[in-house]
């Protein structure tokens, strides 16, 4: 992973064994939640948790591939972009993920 | 005991089908003779035309196989026509002198064709249109002779005179009306049809009086000679001009007739042993002759026969198709018109259409259409249904679909919607949209359209729309969505493929699957993991892992989310009972969570809305009540009514019922939802009539129905069987739908998967095949047993990640 700019730092949120495979956790924080998701391979990225289309929470979607279902209408969300997949249209923020020694690191922005 | 015995005179449409329905609903009350002066068992008798067109062949015809009679235990004499009732012995005699004594006695003898008085009537090669034997003469004279003339220009002298035509006959049809058709049509629909069908070569004389039929020396017809002194050559003579009740048994057994038997609304004729069915028959004045009153018919006599004793038969409004291929006619009710009446006509005879709507006191009373008519149904619902149309009135004649009224197929409604037209109720897609994503976008398949525009992606009801726009849009390159269609973009395999892989090849996680069937994905996708999950759980029992992130949010979560991402909460309340504990802590619950609603659902029970996900699995906890899986493919209540307990009208504990079945039910996954009700007796409070299986409790039992649903398109749910007891509901119901788990694909209802394997399917699975039911119910039972409320054990840690949010509380992160 990139190392993050200046103005982020890297914070701790849990270890990847605390997601489920093929699902996600939620990171609560005032600013809006953010979903941390697993994918089979163990992979971890994390998107707001907020779809472009309107506003479902992504974390409580189906993950497979590298890709999520919002649960509310069924969009597919790319993890590794947080781009919403053709057809539609829209992209829900990113965040850098960094797992170490199975730990899992956020990179969020510093005011 | 001795079984009493019912006796059946005439194995015909109307009495063949009094049978059958009395075998449903009380399959071993009688036993059963049939006595048949056609030597052939019950055939459709309406298919006589396509025989005779050659169409069809007579053992495609055949309703009744002989094999069915001997199945049912009903002793059948054929080809022996019952000559004489003694109604104080109880007796029939038939011709050839068998005699056998009844209980009950079922007469349904048809009608006989009239026969013109003049003379020449018995001459040879002069018939009527009744029977395969008439059928079988005109087609073997066909074959020899080269003149035809048919005498009646009403349904059964066309479609005579059709195959005659066809069978390479030179036809003359003659007719004493001014136009042909004339108790069907209209003049001007009379006469549109005249052209066609003398475009297809036949001949027509009109007004026209036969006066007597020309013989040879041989004792052969020759010739029609009519009133005015024309003859017409004929080789063979088709008399179809009518047809009379055939009461003559009944009259020499002194029964009350009057053109008809005259029977009561129980379909009783004036001795009480005695019923009558069918267009032997006249009520309230009137003679039927078509198959659907009689059929309505048969239905409340079989009722009456079961001793059941509350259907009633008030008579029917009928509606009638002429069946000559390529010739679309449907007429309705009153639709000459009259006194008092308002037409509204759409008129082109150039196209060849022409269609009249009679309208009385703002309602529809008939129709009359020609060339199209494809709004037939619907007209024929508005007139039975006797709807007000004042809001309909201006668009009525441009049928349905400019009412907007969608129905689940699309028709040819998409051609005429315009572009601004919504299509897909749900998702709010509009025709022009979907065009234009087609245009644009190279779309050739639903699946496409559901992609790119979401039609349809919802409910599917608009499915058949937009199928229509594509084929619309596309012309030839449409390719009709297959009927068994892969899951999904992951794989090739349809439903029944990956059920029966996993059946078969005892496949029991979703990798198995995956790697068996080469999906294309290495998990799947949101749309076939579902899916496979439920193939897998209910295949392999106790044996397949339920994988939670195969399941949509509310299964894994146990609660249904709602559009602001929180969460419902609604516990069980079996048959819909509660108490004051329950209630108290439910206000409590209310209380301490700031529940923003709590409603009472639809399915009888309390429903807590906007509660957070991090509080679903206290509040659980607080309530102290399970899981009402109303979030689920599961079961979801069972609707009861008071019943017998504190209604005067009730005849069983429909309450107590209700709550064995949703004890037993309690935790079971399903393909879709599963809804049940029962009711205490048939006023049906309980709305039994649309639910998944419906239960309806008579003074002697319990008669169950299946494949109802109240949802997108409402489905009157259809009659299984009647059994005793409530151990039999258990077990009848619990045999249902467990071949429904086993069987239907993911996300069918029960009305889907009955239409997909039909109800007689259904009823030799679970009703006639005892010992199947037995073993349906077991694997039930067995793949419920020792399944946790799924709160509770969420309760006792289960999946707690799933609930627990992440705090960050790092000094450096942002408020
Ligand atoms: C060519 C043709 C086309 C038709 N097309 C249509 C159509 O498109 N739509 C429609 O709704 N209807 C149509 N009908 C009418 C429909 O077939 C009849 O309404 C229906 O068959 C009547 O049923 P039923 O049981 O009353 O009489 P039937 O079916 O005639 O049965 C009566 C039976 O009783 C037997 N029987 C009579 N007396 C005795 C006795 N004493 N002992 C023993 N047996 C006896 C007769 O032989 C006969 O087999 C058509 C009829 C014909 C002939
Ligand atoms: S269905 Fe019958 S028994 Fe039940 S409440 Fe209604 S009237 Fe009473
Ligand atoms: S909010 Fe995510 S698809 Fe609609």
């Amino acid at each position: 992973m990139n190392a993050p700019l200046n103005t982020e730092q890297w914070l701790r949120v849990c270890t990847v064994e605390d997601i489920p495979r093929l699902g996600s956790r939620v990171v609560e924080r005032d600013a809006g939640n953010i979903a941390v998701f697993r994918t089979a391979s163990d992979s971890v990225f994390a998107l707001l948790d907020r779809c472009p289309h309107k506003a479902g929470p992504l974390s409580q979607g189906i993950v497979h591939g590298e890709t999520v279902t919002c649960p509310l209408h069924s969009w597919n969300i790319d993890l590794t972009s947080g781009e919403a997949r053709a057809p539609d249209v829209g992209c829900a923020r990113r965040y850098p993920v960094r797992v170490e020694n199975g730990e899992v690191f956020l990179a969020l922005a510093s005011p | 005991m001795k079984k009493p015995k019912l006796v059946v005179v005439g194995n015909g449409m109307a009495g063949i089908r009094t049978v059958e329905e009395l075998l449903t609903l009380a399959p071993d009350l009688y036993e059963i003779t049939v006595f048949g002066a056609e030597p052939h068992p019950n055939y459709n008798r309406i298919l006589l035309s396509p025989v005779l067109a050659g169409e069809q062949e007579f053992k495609d015809i055949v309703l009744n196989p002989l094999s069915w009679y001997a199945e049912n235990g009903i002793r059948l004499h054929l080809g022996k026509s019952v000559a004489r009732i003694d109604r104080h012995r109880r007796t029939v005699v038939a011709n050839d002198g068998t005699e056998e004594p009844y209980d009950r006695l079922l007469l349904a003898t048809g009608s006989m064709p009239f026969i013109l008085p003049v003379p020449g009537k018995d001459l040879k090669g002069v018939i009527s249109y009744r029977d395969i034997y008439d059928t079988e003469t005109m087609i073997a004279t066909a074959k020899a002779k080269k003149h035809a003339v048919v005498i009646g220009g009403g349904l059964l002298g066309l479609e005579a005179a059709n195959g005659l035509k066809i069978r390479g006959m030179d036809v003359t049809v003659v007719h004493l009306g001014e136009w042909l058709l004339d108790k069907q049509l209209d003049v001007t629909a009379g006469q549109l049809l005249q052209t066609s069908l003398e475009e297809r070569g036949l001949s027509f004389l009109l007004q026209k009086q036969t006066a007597e039929l020309v013989g040879n020396d041989a004792g052969e017809v020759t010739a029609v000679r009519f009133k005015d002194g024309d003859e017409v050559a004929a080789d063979l003579v088709v008399m179809a001009v009518g047809i009379r009740p055939n009461t003559a048994l009944a009259e020499s057994a002194g029964l009350h007739c009057n053109r008809g038997i005259v029977v009561s609304d129980a379909l009783q004729t004036f001795d009480p042993r005695i019923y009558a069915v069918g267009e032997c028959v006249s009520h309230r004045g009137v003679a039927y002759g078509l198959v659907a009153p009689l059929f309505e018919q048969a239905k409340v006599c079989a009722n009456h026969l079961a001793q059941l004793g509350i259907g009633q038969y008030k008579g029917s409004v009928l509606s009638t198709k002429l069946k000559v291929t390529g010739i679309d006619l449907f007429s309705a009710g009153d639709f000459m018109g009259g006194e008092g009446t308002e037409d509204i006509v759409l008129s082109d005879p150039a196209g060849g259409v022409y269609k009249k709507l009679v309208i009385k006191d703002d309602q529809l009373v008939g129709a009359c259409l020609y060339g199209d008519t494809a709004d037939g149904a619907w007209y024929f619902k508005l007139l039975r249904e006797g709807r007000k149309i004042a809001d309909l009135r201006d668009h009525i004649m441009f049928g349905e679909s400019a009412i907007g009224d969608a129905g689940v197929q699309g028709q040819s409604r998409a051609g005429a919607m315009q572009d601004s037209d919504e299509v897909c109720g749900c998702n709010g897609v509009c025709k022009g949209t979907i065009v234009k994503a087609i245009k644009e976008k190279g779309l050739f398949t639903v699946d496409d359209v559901k992609k790119h525009t979401k039609a349809a992606s919802s409910c599917g009801s608009c499915t058949g729309l937009v199928e229509q726009i594509l084929m619309n849009t596309l012309g030839s390159s449409f390719q009709e969505t297959p009927k068994t269609k892969a899951v999904c973009g992951c794989t090739d395999h349809n439903h029944g493929e990956v059920r029966k892989a996993i059946r078969e090849h005892h496949l029991t996680s979703h990798k198995a699957v995956y790697d068996f069937l080469e999906w294309r994905t290495p998990n799947g996708c949101a749309t076939c993991r579902p899916a496979v999950n439920y193939y897998l759980i209910s295949t392999w029992p106790k044996e397949a892992v339920d994988d939670p992130q195969s399941r949509f949010v509310n299964e894994r979560v146990h609660a249904n989310i709602q559009k602001d991402g929180t969460f419902s909460v609604i516990p069980q309340m079996k048959g819909g009972v509660t108490n004051s504990s329950e209630l108290r802590r439910i206000a409590d619950v209310a209380d301490k969570y700031h529940v923003p609603m709590v409603k009472v659902t639809g399915g009888q029970r309390i429903d807590l809305l906007g509660v957070k996900k991090e509080d679903l699995v206290s509040v659980w906890k607080d309530l102290g009540m399970q899981s009402g899986h109303a979030y689920g493919k599961s079961i979801r209540t069972v609707k009861t009514c008071v019943g017998s307990e504190f209604c005067r009208f009730g005849t069983q504990n429909s309450t107590q019922m209700g709550i064995d079945l949703e004890t037993m039910l309690a935790n079971m996954w399903s393909p879709h939802k599963v809804k049940l009700a029962v009711s205490g007796c048939p006023r049906n409070c309980a709305e039994s009539g649309i639910k998944d299986v419906g239960v309806i409790a008579v003074d002697s039992g319990w008669e169950l129905y299946v494949g109802g649903n109240g949802g997108i398109k409402t489905e009157v749910a259809q009659f299984l069987c009647k059994v005793k007891t409530g151990d039999e509901v258990k077990e009848y119901t619990g045999a249902f739908l467990q071949l429904y788990r086993e069987e239907a694909y993911y996300l069918d209802r029960t009305v889907h998967y009955i239409a997909r394997v039909g109800l007689d399917y259904i009823k030799q699975k679970v009703v006639d095949d005892a010992a199947n039911r037995k073993a349906l119910y077991e694997r039930l039972l067995y793949s419920l047993e020792g399944l946790p409320d799924p709160w509770a054990a969420r309760i006792a840690g289960v999946q707690k990640n799933e609930y627990i949010p992440i705090r960050l509380v790092t000094a450096g992160e942002p408020a």
